[in-house]
């Protein structure tokens, strides 16, 4: 790869810039809502967290090279060039202060997809040599160990076989003609075993097939995060080889938000064709089954519990009644925070900043805005259903001294589960 | 040049500079959106992204959730009243009317003119009560450029001047109607170059954001 400099940068954010962006930036007329919705500027007041402002060089290489009265004013040299140190100072507000939780874009009033852009500016950002330490390293592992936090196969593996004694269930890898290839995030097989196990024994008992493959297990994408689409369609390439490979039906992405957005939204267009295959979050899986009476549940959770929405389920990807579905199911005490569903607050760790050293101190003033909700809330148990919220709501309870367990809503569901007699086909 | 002469002028090939420009402008500003074009989407649709486009180019002109509505309070209100305001001023008024039969050939039915001078003192009371908003709100005041300030005036001034032109204060109403055609004149260039241009470009952001949306299957 030649060396990351400032034109590269340049070139990239032309490279990006389309016809959305350059109607986003000409309607923008600065009336500040998007701070407004935004945690990292209502926890922490900085007009420069304002979402629209974090997008300001982008925004000018937009004016300077694709409208007229910008290049008039270029030629003129009354146009003020995009420096490296603009973009060395923008970094922390385009990485660390952003988790693309897509607030901004909800609520502006002319329509601007924020998100979007920044998505779009992280790209020029990481061909400038401005993405933050975290993410690069994140997305090395990712690459050439084939997981962002550097777990490895025969870790897979271990607990595969841990699970298989405990619980009798076999846990097949490369089935070939599965329904249903089952991808994972590193989180979840470090931090989270339970998910593995209750995803098999959801799908074995309504007698569906499904897999696990050797080649690719991991659905995380940190090219998503960093920015780097050639990055992000590396990663994505392995999971649509595995699923074509296997020739599964469905591939199931993880409790995890982005590797939804990765799989489902972006990925096709990083390989640049449909899939052969459907891209589902477990949650929408569960539900399906849930509809078609393979997924009977039994008992209710005494505990008073709300759930929290993952941003990429939510409001960018649009699953929202499902998990509430499910809840019901289980839970006869289940309230809704304030703003919930659509207009969630992200948990304040999302779009790259837990994997990103330099935002730790932010994500946790922007973790206020979630305690706020929790603290009008009083309830017993938080329930979510991805591993990165999971992880940073963890970490903000007990940093506030909150008492409060966080659990994953398909373990949740695996723990009311009926048993079915009329199996068939399970593997 | 005497008043009259002025007049005639400001009606006349300063109107004509000023409407082409406009027209002018407004399409190539459009041609320099458009032409920047997009790639092909292959990921499978959960919803119509046509619906969610036009569900959003209708919603975001309604009030939004009511805890937005209420952390933005008064930017909302008062960017209702000043865009109703100038609404009803710049298409409801019968002098208005007649000058654009008189230009396209036909018209509609005119509010009376003492209920829209009205409105104008109320747009021109809401447009200084958001500037000041502007000017002490610490993000507003931090994103806004010295354009946006001039944008402000070009919109405040034809108000000021239909309104003094019609209520015969401090000049003669012939070279204040001549200074408030001249000040719509002003509008009118900048119109294409400033932010102006979102009176037309945020229907398009709009559409793709919802279009996005409703891909996705999100409604708000």
């Amino acid at each position: 790869m030649s060396a990351l400099t400032l034109e590269r940068g340049i070139n990239e954010f032309k490279a990006q810039l389309d016809a959305p962006m350059a109607s986003f930036f000409s309607s923008c007329v600065s009336c500040g809502m998007c701070a407004e919705a935004c945690l990292f500027y209502t926890e922490n007041p900085d007009p420069r967290h304002t979402p629209i402002y974090k997008l300001e060089p982008m925004r000018r290489v937009w004016e300077q090279e694709y409208t007229l009265v910008g290049k008039l004013k270029k030629a003129l040299g009354l146009g003020k060039p995009v420096t490296d140190a603009e973009l060395a100072e923008w970094q922390e507000l385009v990485y660390n202060n952003c988790s693309l939780c897509g607030r901004c874009s909800a609520v502006c009033p002319v329509g601007n997809d924020i998100t979007y852009m920044i998505r779009k500016m992280r790209e020029g950002m990481v061909a400038s040599g401005h993405a933050p330490e975290g993410l690069i390293g994140a997305s090395t592992r990712a690459v050439q160990i084939g997981s962002p936090m550097g777990v490895k196969l025969p870790a897979l593996q271990a607990q595969v076989k841990h699970i298989e004694k405990a619980t009798g269930m076999a846990v097949p890898f490369d089935k070939e003609g599965a329904e249903y290839l089952l991808m994972l995030s590193s989180m979840e097989i470090m931090n989270y075993p339970e998910y593995l196990e209750a995803v098999g024994k959801i799908l074995t008992n309504a007698g569906k097939t499904w897999t696990l493959s050797t080649d690719c297990f991991e659905a995380t994408n940190s090219g998503i995060q960093i920015g780097s689409s050639d990055i992000a369609r590396e990663l994505v390439s392995r999971v649509v080889n595995a699923a074509e490979k296997l020739k599964v039906k469905t591939v199931i992405s993880p409790e995890c938000g982005h590797a939804y957005t990765a799989l489902r939204w972006e990925g096709p267009n990083l390989i640049g064709r449909p899939y052969t295959f459907a891209a589902k979050h477990i949650v929408e899986v569960l539900d399906e089954l849930r509809v078609q009476g393979l997924l009977q549940t039994e008992g209710f959770e005494e505990a008073k519990l709300t759930f929290h929405d993952p941003c990429q389920l939510v409001r960018r990807g649009g699953v929202i009644q499902q998990p509430r579905n499910l809840l019901n199911l289980v839970a006869k005490n289940f309230v809704e925070m304030s703003d919930a569903g659509a207009m969630n607050w992200c948990c304040g760790a999302g779009g790259g900043v837990s994997a990103n050293e330099d935002a730790n101190e932010v994500k946790m003033k922007a973790f206020q805005r979630k305690k706020k909700q929790l603290d009008e809330l009083k309830v017993d148990t938080l329930v979510t259903a991805c591993a990165n919220c999971r992880i940073q709501l963890e970490e903000g309870l007990e940093e506030n001294e909150m008492d409060l367990p966080v659990v994953g809503l398909t373990e949740m569901i695996a723990e009311h589960l009926v048993e079915r007699e009329d199996k068939g086909g399970a593997s | 040049m005497n008043e009259v002469d002025f007049l005639l002028w400001v009606k006349g090939p300063a109107f004509t500079f000023a409407a082409v420009v406009f027209i002018a402008g407004v399409a190539l500003r459009l041609f320099e959106i458009l032409s920047l074009g997009r790639k092909q989407n292959f990921a499978v649709p959960k919803g119509n992204p046509m619906q969610g486009g036009l569900r959003e180019i209708w919603r975001r002109s309604l009030p939004v959730d009511k805890p937005t509505f209420q952390r933005s309070l008064f930017t909302i209100v008062g960017g209702y009243v000043f865009h109703i305001g100038l609404f009803v001023v710049i298409l409801l008024l019968g002098a208005h009317i007649a000058l654009i039969r008189s230009v396209i050939g036909f018209g509609w039915p005119n509010l009376p003119t003492p209920l829209v001078d009205a409105f104008a003192v109320i747009t021109m009371l809401a447009l200084l009560a958001v500037l000041a908003h502007r000017l002490r709100h610490p993000v507003k005041r931090f994103l806004s450029t010295p354009t946006d300030y001039v944008v402000w005036g070009a919109t405040f001034l034809p108000l000021l001047t239909g309104y003094m032109a019609y209520h015969h204060l401090l000049l003669s109403p012939q070279l204040m109607l001549a200074l408030h055609i001249l000040s719509v004149e002003f509008l009118l260039v900048i119109f294409p170059f400033t932010k102006l241009m979102h009176t037309f470009t945020l229907f398009l952001s709009r559409w793709y954001n919802g279009a996005s949306m409703g891909m996705r299957g999100v409604k708000s």
